[in-house]
């Protein structure tokens, strides 16, 4: 057990921190809306990429900088710490590309990587639909083979940033006649065609960061799919495998900052000394900790040992709680700002409320660890 | 960074879980459990193996390894829940080598080595510690204090009254000091630190072995004509048992590695570790109850002991509110610190 960096990484850290302290953007634009803010985004990753830190996990050959598992996650951390924004093409850093990189033929990766990681071309993901989230081999959207190309008619929801969007990776039903997980492809669509139409989804903090997609008769060439024709749930498990691991850890420092944001104002407050705040918060400061460990444990037992453990599925269900009730004890101790529309407490209280569900429900999560973690047997449902 | 076990570490957790799974059977577990008597023959095996000493210096008769090392054995100990004064001795020892003069070390460190000589550790309050685990069976006891002082006491010098607690795997005793009895010690809390690890290290075997109890009978158990397991009111309960033990190992084994390698860190993540383990002891551990429904709540089965172990584990040293309590002063002070700086 050595619970420290090595040399190398240090020295990866310590580079990515002074180049953050010199180039980190200024507060987000308040006047000109969500657009302004995802201009403002678009332009910090122009500076990323300029710099080489657009995706340091991507191998040399597409442009990164081959970074380790511990490198890439020491990245997240940093971004987090110096809070600075997500870059604007986030999945297709995180998602689309590393999906490319697996199943992707020599001629998507030569001509989707580099726009992707200079953020010239923008990706969504158009997986969940309004009758498949947790069951997501249950989608419907359909495609079917029309020369070269396929025509896809359905229904996509969860879409975020697919206003900004050039591409979408897009699961649909490509063979109707057999096994739900069997008949599925994943293609790369076109955004910017009149049979697919974008509907901001307002989400219960007043604003859209997700879209519906409705897609029409929708065309798309044959040389856009990707891993093969009726492969596409192997290569959507990709995409969504890569989902957590980097994200995760910007998430868990993201925790840390809100945390001693609260403990600095409970301090202020005289708080920290009362039994009832010290308790809650001592125990948030526990868990916090514990999710930084086990995400830790996790990513370094993939890197040394090749397997990963059950934190995976633990981490995130931890940092989803956690992230609740540290939102929730920071109404208690902030008050009435926490409570008005506009401030950044009661964004983050009702923003949580989002953590439990998307990424994978708190409950499928439960499920997870009991059948494949503990091996416990599955009910079977009657169809 | 790495959160595995080396090969010796590795080959230290296989050989004590072989050893234990032989000889503390539950059977044998349960004979000297209902008896409330030490398992004398496995504790000279396992004194003649050089387990006492595994983290005394060698200097002192021991083996000189880690915390870490330590810790595997008291999570295997927790796991099985060997009658032995294991646990007791140990933290005793660690509070004595860390706060104890040269003398104090040379006179009692080779005995807790060799399993010659049994010690405890209780918290006390102006001398008197309500509840002493091992205290009925220790020739040296330690006590320490809140403000972190700390005194060493020859049974004879003590008052030692035996409880009869509810865990009848080890036993305990009320332990009071009369003013000036025995030796003062210096300052407790590095070795306290130590002390607190051991015990939430045997807190996760205990979780460890709960959990693993309680899959295999929820896999077995059949009702409404499928196994219980399948019901998600029953696996999203062993889920929870999972997360809570999981939580509790990360932060132990983090408190173990802070103690040879960053002492800096020891007392903010042993307190950590204690809150964290104190919780999971008792909640993972009344889940398992529980999930064995009505066969759960007889003397008969095993899962019991269990329950009883984590609950006098939770409160040795002070439970899981406590450390919480210590944990925010961490912070207020680090606040402080930096506000002053």
């Amino acid at each position: 057990m050595d619970l420290t960096f090595s040399g190398q990484e240090t020295a990866f850290r310590d580079e990515l921190r002074e180049w953050l302290s010199v180039n980190k953007p200024g507060p987000a634009p308040t006047s000109e809306g969500e657009d302004g803010q995802y201009a403002w985004r678009r332009e910090w990753q122009r500076k990323l990429y300029d710099a080489g830190w657009a995706a340091p996990a991507w191998p040399t050959e597409y442009g990164g900088r081959g970074a380790s598992l511990t490198e890439s996650a020491i990245y997240f951390e940093e971004l987090g710490r110096a809070r600075v924004p997500m870059a604007a093409n986030v999945l297709g850093l995180l998602l689309g590309g590393p999906t490319l990189m697996v199943w992707g033929s020599d001629e998507q990766k030569e001509r989707y990587l580099s726009p992707i990681l200079s953020g010239e071309e923008i990706w969504c993901q158009g997986f969940s639909e309004p009758d498949a989230g947790s069951d997501l081999a249950s989608l419907k959207t359909k495609a079917v083979k029309d020369g070269e190309e396929w025509v896809v008619t359905g229904q996509k929801v969860w879409t975020s940033g697919a206003q900004y969007s050039k591409w979408c990776m897009l699961v649909a039903r490509s063979d109707s006649g057999i096994a739900k997980h069997k008949g599925l492809t994943y293609f790369l669509m076109d955004m910017e065609q009149d049979a697919v139409q974008v509907r901001p989804l307002r989400q219960i903090t007043g604003e859209a960061e997700f879209n519906e997609l409705f897609i029409e008769e929708a065309r798309i060439p044959d040389a856009n799919v990707v891993g093969g024709v009726g492969n596409g749930w192997k290569v959507a498990l990709t995409t969504l495998m890569n989902e957590r691991a980097g994200l995760g850890f910007a998430l868990q420092i993201r925790l840390r900052q809100l945390l001693d944001d609260v403990i600095a104002i409970a301090a202020g407050r005289g708080l920290l000394e009362d039994p009832l705040y010290a308790d809650a918060i001592a125990e948030l400061h526990v868990r916090c900790e514990s999710i930084r460990l086990l995400a830790w444990k996790g990513l370094t037992d993939v890197e040394r040992y090749g397997q990963p453990g059950p934190e995976g599925s633990l981490v995130k269900w931890l940092w989803s709680d956690t992230n609740q009730r540290l939102t929730q004890l920071a109404v208690d101790i902030v008050g009435a700002d926490a409570l008005t529309v506009g401030e950044s407490w009661s964004y983050e209280l009702l923003r949580a409320r989002g953590n439990t569900i998307e990424g994978g429900t708190t409950e499928v999560l439960k499920n997870i660890i009991a059948e494949r973690v503990l091996g416990l047997p599955r009910l079977k449902v009657a169809a | 960074m790495d959160f595995g076990f080396t090969d010796d570490q590795r080959e230290i957790q296989r050989t004590a879980r072989d050893l234990l799974s032989e000889r503390a059977t539950p059977a044998r577990v349960r004979e000297h459990a209902e008896a409330r008597t030490v398992d004398e023959t496995l504790w000279r095996e396992l004194s003649g193996l050089g387990w006492p000493g595994i983290a005394i210096s060698e200097e002192h008769g021991g083996q000189g390894l880690g915390q870490i090392e330590l810790s595997i054995l008291c999570e295997e100990l927790g796991r099985s829940l060997a009658p032995v004064p294991f646990l007791p001795s140990a933290m005793a020892a660690a509070v004595i080598e860390q706060a104890g003069s040269a003398e104090q070390c040379e006179r009692w460190l080779p005995g807790l080595a060799s399993g010659e000589t049994i010690g405890a550790l209780g918290a006390a309050v102006d001398g008197v510690a309500e509840l002493v685990i091992g205290g009925a069976d220790a020739q040296v006891l330690v006590l320490v204090e809140d403000d972190g002082s700390g005194q060493l006491l020859g049974a004879d010098e003590a008052e030692v009254s035996p409880l009869a607690a509810i865990d009848p795997t080890r036993s305990a005793a009320r332990v009071s000091a009369a003013d000036g009895a025995g030796e003062p010690l210096g300052d407790v809390c590095a070795g306290l630190g130590r002390a607190l690890v051991s015990v939430s290290s045997e807190l996760v075997g205990v979780c460890d072995r709960a959990l693993a109890m309680t899959v295999d009978y929820v896999k077995e158990r059949h009702q409404f004509g499928v196994p219980v397991g399948a019901y998600q009111a029953v696996s999203h309960r062993c889920a929870q048992m999972l997360l809570d033990t999981e939580k509790a190992r990360s932060t132990a084994a983090f408190a173990a590695w802070t103690a040879d390698a960053d002492p800096e860190r020891l007392a903010e993540a042993a307190a950590m570790a204690k809150a964290s383990a104190s919780d999971a002891g008792r909640e993972v551990t009344a889940s398992a109850i529980q999930a064995h429904g009505g066969i759960g709540f007889t003397w008969e089965a095993d899962v019991h002991w269990l329950y009883k172990r984590a609950q006098l584990d939770a409160a040795l040293l002070g439970g899981a509110k406590r450390h919480r309590a210590q944990l925010a002063a961490i912070l207020a002070d680090r606040l402080g610190a930096s506000a002053a700086a």
